[in-house]
């Protein structure tokens, strides 16, 4: 790999996995209980609820990317009560190209969650209650392992999401080498300096493989997830 | 054991009000479609919560809304089998069926894995996944399954309607063993008056969300003034049979209290003791013994009762030996023979007319 990519691209490289890692694991959890809320409860303010989990899915990057930066900066009202008390940082740090990511990516896998939730019959998890299996066991023996395939799915979108994402991050965390210039943000700066396209074109490659791999992948869970509620 | 129910619940303008008791054996609620006979099994499971009542099975108190007392569905104890099954696509058959015993208590009775498998007759599906078994195969599945979580009371909510008749025929018989091999109560949905005359040891009739009729199995479908209740195309008593001989022109020997029945080849041993249900409309009266006509069996008989309903039909109870029978005919003829209670007469019963499914266990 190192022979392939110049020192500075294998970075970028290195830095995107590390952030597109953190930034699905970090909203695996919360994207679960988000689907899992929209999918089964009702209550006031439901509406409200996932249209600001679907909001970055719509409005331009570069605003989600300014309205994390009034929120998390060092002297936003999120961020600075996080570097006071714990000493977070997000701006202009790694970190925060988790939170940009993460955030961005989030929808997309919410909506896979959600929807391998909302094919499971809650009337399944009525027969597991007749039982005598309790909610919580009902979750992980029933519900869980059926919806699972989609929450891999939701996983994997949620990386290619993070891998791939500029706009957000670039606003956020600007593009500082080896601390939050990913892959798009170096391709990007590539293409500003003039004969630097053919260095570019290693990374478009990289980020079309990536977002192929991310998409098949997501396609063949799917189908296994059909063939898992069919039973066969 | 018994189960005691009593519940009340406003859907606007539908009422449910009913109140009855389930004694050992199956107790089949009974009604058509929209009678309430679902809502009612529901809130047994504890899947309904009703706006007031009191469910007690076992001398357990199920629900109670008067001292607040509402079991969740997971600590009733009770199996209930689904209309379609409800099996768990993404286990085998044979996780399916021990899901239920990973949540029984400690030291409940449990109902032995082999035995079940061998009454059902699964055993050959166990490393199957439910997808790709037929509806027959399903339902036996779903009934090992909920016998196997170690319940007070069985729940079965129209187990059968959604098969064909190759496939009831292939399940009654296995309904029949478990009433007569477990001592677990069974609480059984069904529209089916023929379902229910073939494997009920006990009736609660619904009708709009009411009980208009419960008793033993024998009495109430004997009873000539439920005949308008219960259906009067189906209507039809059972009686008591037990098997003499097969005779070599396919014809089986029953002896009943009054005498003999010829009927087309039954499905038991000699000796065995089987019910038979015989529909009310398939019984001819005369009041003296006919001669010369094809009908193979006329049992003699005494009139106990008779209903009129408004159409031109009257239902006769009769006793013949010591079985009730039902027989259905016009009014006329009720005048025209002059039959009341009291008089004798002779029932008459092709042996075509009796149909394999109406023959059943004891």
């Amino acid at each position: 790999m190192t022979d392939f990519l110049s020192p500075q691209e294998w970075t970028a490289v290195a830095l995107s996995l590390r952030v597109a890692v953190w930034a699905t694991i970090v909203s695996l959890p919360l994207g679960v209980i988000v689907a899992l809320v929209l999918a089964r409860c009702d209550f006031w303010g439901k509406e409200v609820v996932n249209g600001l989990v679907l909001l970055p899915l719509i409005m331009p990057p570069v605003v989600t990317g300014y309205l994390l930066l009034v929120l998390f900066g060092r002297r936003g009202p999120i961020g600075g009560f996080l570097y006071e008390t714990f000493g977070i940082t997000f701006a202009f740090s790694w970190t925060g190209a988790v939170l940009a990511t993460a955030v961005m990516g989030f929808p997309l896998m919410v909506r896979a969650i959600r929807l391998a939730i909302e094919a499971v019959d809650p009337k399944l998890e009525e027969a597991a209650g007749t039982l005598g299996a309790s909610r919580v066991a009902t979750f992980f023996i029933i519900t869980f392992p059926m919806i699972l395939p989609g929450i891999i799915a939701g996983a994997i979108l949620c990386f290619a999401k993070a891998m791939g994402e500029f706009g957000a991050t670039i606003t956020f965390v600007s593009a500082i080498p080896g601390e939050t210039e990913t892959i798009p943000s170096a391709i990007y700066a590539l293409l500003q300096v003039p004969g630097g396209e053919p260095k570019a074109l290693r990374l478009v490659i990289i980020s079309i493989l990536v977002a192929m791999g991310a998409v098949l992948a997501s396609e063949i869970v799917a189908r296994r997830v059909a063939r898992r509620i069919a039973g066969r | 054991m018994t189960l005691d129910v009593s519940l009340r619940h406003s859907f606007g303008a539908f009422t449910l009000d009913a109140a009855f008791e389930a004694p050992a054996g199956i107790t089949a609620l009974f009604g058509r479609s929209g009678s309430g006979k679902t809502t009612i099994v529901n809130a047994v499971a504890g899947l309904f919560t009703p706006d007031t009542g009191r469910i007690v099975a076992a001398d357990t108190v199920l629900l109670d809304t008067a001292r607040g007392i509402d079991l969740p569905a997971s600590r009733r104890r009770i199996g209930y089998v689904f209309q379609e099954g409800r099996l768990f696509p993404h286990l085998t058959v044979r996780q399916n069926l021990s899901f239920g015993r990973w949540f029984a208590p400690r030291g409940a009775v449990r109902a032995d894995f082999g035995h079940v498998v061998e009454m059902l007759g699964i055993g050959h599906l166990l490393a199957r996944r439910p997808g790709r078994l037929s509806g027959g195969e399903k339902q036996r599945v779903a009934i090992g399954r909920a016998l196997l979580s170690a319940p007070h009371l069985l729940l079965m909510d129209e187990p059968l309607a959604s098969l064909d008749d190759a496939r009831k025929d292939e399940i009654l018989p296995y309904l029949e063993r478990l009433r007569d091999g477990t001592d677990v109560p069974i609480l059984y949905v069904s529209h089916s008056l023929a379902e229910v005359a073939r494997i009920a040891t006990t009736i609660v009739a619904i009708h709009n969300g009411r009980v208009i009729r419960a008793g033993p199995a024998g009495d109430i479908l004997a009873d000539p003034d439920a005949v308008p209740l219960l259906g009067v195309r189906e209507a039809g008593a059972i009686l008591t049979a037990r098997v003499v001989a097969h005779h070599a022109d396919g014809l089986t020997e029953l002896s009943v209290s009054a005498g003999s029945l010829f009927l087309p080849r039954v499905d038991a041993e000699p000796g065995d003791a089987v019910r038979v249900r015989i529909e009310a409309q398939d019984i001819i009266l005369a009041n003296s013994a006919p001669e010369g006509i094809s009908a193979l069996n006329v049992l003699p008989a005494t009139v106990t009762a008779i209903h009129e309903g408004e159409g031109p039909g009257a239902a006769v109870g009769l006793l013949a030996g010591t079985d009730r029978l039902l027989a259905r005919v016009t009014r006329r003829s009720v005048s025209g023979l002059g039959l009341a209670p009291g008089s004798p007469c002779y029932a008459i019963l092709k042996a075509t007319s009796i149909a394999r499914r109406d023959i059943g266990a004891l």
